[in-house]
């Protein structure tokens, strides 16, 4: 091939994926911007954000790689209902990787901000958004990636080509709404900003 | 070798690299953190910040991905000349050049829609657009310098190349978005 077919080729290929990101990432734009008032209110809450996007696409991303692998080797079955020990093992893996990794995330966001002698808000509170945003957006994204990798299976298309494009589109989305809800719903636990 | 499918090992492969990558992004959200009361003024930059990460990881992931492959097929060499990575890199300049322009404008439109806009549309443009294609450049040395690495350390590029790249390629984002800021706002 020529370079200009690789070029033309490459492109063409990637052009759909890169898409659907462009409009998950401006939908979470679009929230992010709305939450100014919570960014304010929450310093270090802005230095956590992409350490709390890339946790979702490298947490579920690698989840359905692996059931990608799983589904062409026929160590899983493609159903929900069979209630598989290894689908429930790799599901279980993906929701304790994301949840430790938001904690480690947040508490590494607070120490470093405190040593740089900047205003970050208090570990608790850091904490408790990071526990909220990465449960919530866990079980979330573990029914979409499940579903739709599933259900792509099984009418024929490669899983393989589907997880990227779906992990970081609905992680982008659902990654800033429900840090949005986990801001929110620590300020009314604990009070104030 | 794969990884046996239990909490257990599936954790022990993937937590320590999970922990240093949230340590690589958190750089880039101390560099978000360096502008933050500018991002805050003009809400069409903030609304860019979650689409410029996505899409600096995703070009880097394609392209890293594309690479791994003709590197497993063995029809890679490390050369400029080389037909599979000429391709690849004008591929992925040329997505950039599409990509980002849209971004700028999408970012301007949906701030104008759900509030108020201080910045005119060709600066938000123009910040988009410069941090993109420099960014698409930055990629395509970065993804090429870390699967030539992946190769001379005789590491399997699918495990650690996409995961260093499309990590990469966040940080590059934010601190390009940043210097884009500088000079256009």
């Amino acid at each position: 091939m020529t370079v200009r077919e690789v070029a033309v080729e490459a492109y063409r290929e990637a052009l759909p994926a890169l898409g659907a990101s462009l409009v998950g990432g401006l939908l979470a734009g679009v929230v992010l911007g709305g939450m100014r008032a919570d960014l304010r209110s929450v310093p270090g809450l802005l230095v956590l954000v992409p350490a709390l996007l890339a946790t979702r696409g490298n947490v579920y991303g690698s989840l359905g790689a692996r059931l990608a692998t799983g589904l062409h080797q026929g160590l899983i079955e493609p159903r929900v209902a069979a209630g598989d020990r290894r689908l429930r093992a790799a599901v279980a893996a993906a929701l304790a990787n994301g949840i430790v990794t938001s904690l480690f995330a947040a508490a590494a966001v607070v120490v470093i901000l405190t040593m740089l002698g900047n205003p970050v808000a208090s570990l608790p509170r850091m904490l408790g958004i990071a526990l909220i945003a990465g449960l919530l957006s866990g079980v979330t994204l573990v029914a979409v990636v499940v579903t739709v990798v599933f259900a792509g299976y099984r009418r024929g298309h490669n899983p393989d080509t589907l997880v990227g494009p779906l992990v970081t589109t609905t992680g982008d989305v659902f990654g800033i709404l429900f840090l949005l809800i986990a801001v929110r719903t620590v300020a009314l636990v604990a009070g104030g900003g | 070798m794969s990884t046996a499918w239990t909490v257990r090992a599936i954790s022990r492969a993937m937590l320590p690299v999970l922990l240093v990558l949230t340590l690589v992004e958190i750089g880039s959200g101390l560099v978000l953190g360096r502008f933050e009361t500018t991002l805050l003024r003009y809400p069409s930059l903030l609304v860019l910040v979650p689409v410029t990460i996505g899409t600096a990881g995703n070009l880097g992931s394609v392209l890293a991905a594309r690479l791994s492959t003709a590197f497993h097929l063995g029809t890679l060499s490390f050369s400029p000349a080389d037909e599979s990575l000429a391709g690849n890199a004008v591929a992925t300049v040329a997505l950039a050049a599409s990509i980002f322009p849209v971004v700028g404008l999408g970012a301007w439109g949906l701030t104008a829609l759900t509030g108020s806009t201080e910045l005119s549309p060709w600066t938000v443009l123009a910040v988009s657009i410069s941090s993109g294609l420099s960014l698409a450049v930055l990629a395509v040395l970065v993804t090429v310098v870390a699967t030539y690495a992946a190769y001379r350390f005789e590491l399997d590029p699918d495990d650690v190349v996409i995961p260093v790249v499309t990590n990469t390629c966040d940080v590059l984002g934010v601190v390009l978005l940043y210097l884009a800021v500088l000079v256009f706002v």
